[in-house]
């Protein structure tokens, strides 16, 4: 039966919402529903046991990744919906009239943004060969030996690496990725 | 004083209760087949329509308002209606990375962009999932003029305040005591005939006569929850063997006892459960076991196969899911009953959540609290479909005959069939899977 929790949802709140993710009315009350039944301890915040809970997440092989990086954006430990919300609109997918848009909330950028700190798992602003190792063998787990993926690492690094440095900066990465077709990998199609 | 309260106890014992018992058995049930259920359902049904309509002028209202509100359609409420799948998000047809990529087993170099699928996945997920959607009420396409539904209360008008107090002074001054009399009457009766029965000795007329009253019963307390129930294709009944049902709520097991008898199965209980468990064990042959018992598979299978063999005894029903679902979907089938053998007769139930959600959230509600919610519901109103008797196949595993029985009972009932399992409402899935998602991945990479 409906949360008693959403009843908190102010109308001023849903505007500063909708103004700063470009989600509609009827998306951002849906979210909420949705945030309010993922948070078991109902304190108005996830944490990444709530997030982990869900299953078609546990069995995501770089699930425990995609969580972390919605722990990025505040404080530690807890996300509160504004955080869930923010990170959410990252996928929402490009309206044609923002084709070249480059600060928008969804932008090619910043989905492009996320995609890398992915594989930067100690937020240093740069891709090293022992990051992509490790994300590699999330991916796979132990259906490939140590060396093969070393030299998988070692080739993607030297391909994309343009200044030297054996680590791939944002901006290299963003130009190994011109071909990628972010903008639709990386939406989601959310109903209103 | 003593004279006074042996009076009294008399006049209570010879006047007033028959007056309600002969209430309920006669008077009600002659209403209800004037069609009053029909013309109230009705009644709701227009109330309904009418606060749904408020509530979409208003937010229309609001969204033009809005600085960056998405155009609405202009037949909100014919949408709102059709709107059976309560997705927050349009899954891409499961385009894998097998589908985009391999012909045959056509591998391919590792990219960085590969992370941009599990990514993708992992925000759907996030956003809305199949599993922990059916372990909550699902929603409602319009407000039902119940508080517990309405996720967004605003002051919408006067007119649907005014309609709902209407509702809730009806429902909680009205239609709850009446259904709490009729619940403690029913209890009652069949405490009182269960017992009388038992003393009968084991023959076709015991059944016979057990059989009546335990229709009775059940249809009493079917009307203390105010359900409104249609069957269909009653010529599929059970006899005999095992009958399954994709399980909801408690009131399942009442719902379809209306209609037939059936042994149950459960673990024995104490208190006021184990009373009312002792009192149906009186006229039929139920299965109860201990709690030790229950979990020695071979035990439990064995007591079943006895039960089935024996032609006198009523058909067993037992809801393979294990826990309560919302209604929305059907999840794993356990395979334990599918073992047994014998013929499996699958009933598909489906509540109409408008007039009052069935579903039994155990981890939000206890059990009063739920039953309180049922009591003050409109109605319980629901279909019952039985479906043609199913066997096992030949060399066919047990887990593939039932997922083959939850396949018909999620079709005929407007389910969703999926395969999860109904424990990971307790549990935290298992590392198994995430494994084969990484093997299908690794398949796919081109390694020295």
């Amino acid at each position: 039966m409906g949360s008693r929790a959403s009843l908190l949802l102010r109308q001023e709140e849903i505007e500063e919402i909708q103004r700063e993710t470009g989600f509609s009315h009827n998306q951002i009350t849906r979210l909420y529903s949705r945030f309010t039944s993922l948070d078991k301890s109902q304190n108005g915040a996830l944490s990444r046991e709530d997030l982990l809970r869900i299953p078609e997440l546990a069995i995501n092989p770089l699930g425990e990744r995609v969580v972390q990086l919605f722990f990025l954006e505040g404080e530690d430990e807890q996300v509160n919906f504004r955080q869930y919300m923010r990170t959410l609109a990252r996928f929402r997918p490009l309206d044609p009239s923002q084709k070249n848009d480059k600060e928008g909330v969804n932008s090619r950028e910043k989905k492009l943004e996320f995609a890398f700190r992915m594989y930067d798992l100690d937020q240093d602003n740069r891709i090293s060969r022992d990051e992509v190792l490790q994300v590699l063998r999330m991916m796979v787990g132990v259906n490939i030996s140590e060396e093969q993926l070393g030299s998988i690492a070692d080739r993607t690094i030297l391909e994309a690496d343009t200044d030297g440095d054996q680590r791939i900066s944002f901006e290299e990465f963003c130009k190994a990725m011109e071909r990628s077709e972010v903008e639709q990998k990386m939406s989601v199609r959310f109903l209103d | 004083m003593a004279l006074l309260t042996s009076s009294a106890v008399f006049l209570w014992g010879f006047s007033v209760f028959p007056i309600i018992v002969s209430f309920t058995t006669i008077i009600i049930p002659f209403f209800s087949s004037l069609g009053l259920c029909k013309v109230y359902i009705d009644c709701l049904e227009w109330a309904f329509e009418f606060a749904t309509n408020r509530i979409q002028q208003h937010d229309s209202r609001q969204d033009l308002n809005g600085n960056r509100g998405e155009q609405l359609p202009d037949n909100n409420a014919a949408a709102l209606k059709d709107k059976n799948s309560v997705a927050l998000i349009q899954e891409e047809e499961r385009t894998t990375l097998k589908k985009v990529r391999s012909f045959g087993t056509l591998r391919r170099e590792f990219e960085l962009s590969d992370c941009y699928h599990f990514c993708r996945q992992g925000i759907e997920a996030i956003a809305d999932d199949s599993v922990t959607k059916c372990f909550s009420a699902a929603e409602l396409p319009s407000w039902n003029l119940l508080t517990r539904t309405n996720t967004h209360y605003e002051f919408v008008s006067m007119r649907l305040t005014i309609l709902w107090v209407i509702g809730f002074l009806f429902r909680y001054c009205c239609l709850l005591p009446m259904r709490f009399i009729l619940t403690v009457v029913s209890v009652n009766i069949f405490l009182m005939t269960t017992a009388a029965i038992g003393l009968m000795p084991n023959s076709r007329h015991k059944r016979h006569v057990s059989k009546y009253v335990s229709l009775m019963c059940y249809r009493i307390l079917a009307r203390a929850f105010s359900a409104v129930v249609t069957y269909h294709n009653k010529e599929n009944r059970a006899k005999g063997g095992i009958c399954v049902a994709n399980h909801t709520s408690p009131i399942d097991v009442i719902i379809l006892a209306c209609d037939a008898c059936y042994a149950m199965v459960g673990q024995v209980h104490g208190g006021f459960t184990g009373m009312i468990q002792r009192a149906m064990s009186r006229s039929e042959a139920h299965i109860w076991f201990q709690r030790s018992e229950s979990k020695d598979r071979q035990a439990v299978s064995n007591r079943l196969k006895e039960h089935v063999s024996d032609p006198d005894k009523l058909p067993i029903l037992i809801f393979p899911e294990g826990t309560c679902i919302n209604n929305t979907s059907v999840m794993m089938f356990k395979k334990g009953s599918f073992e047994v053998g014998g013929t499996i007769y699958p009933v598909a139930i489906k509540y109409d959540a408008r007039f009052g959600d069935a579903f039994w959230n155990s981890s939000k509600y206890n059990m009063i609290q739920y039953l309180l919610h049922m009591m003050t519901s409109w109605a319980i109103v629901c279909d019952v479909w039985y479906l043609p008797p199913m066997h096992r196949k030949e060399g066919e595993y047990a887990v593939e005959f039932a997922n083959r029985v939850k396949h018909e009972i999620a079709q005929k009932g407007g389910l969703v069939d999926l395969l999860w399992d109904g424990q990971l409402k307790r549990m935290t899935v298992k590392e198994d899977f995430k494994k084969e998602q990484q093997k299908e991945y690794s398949k796919l990479l081109k390694v020295e």
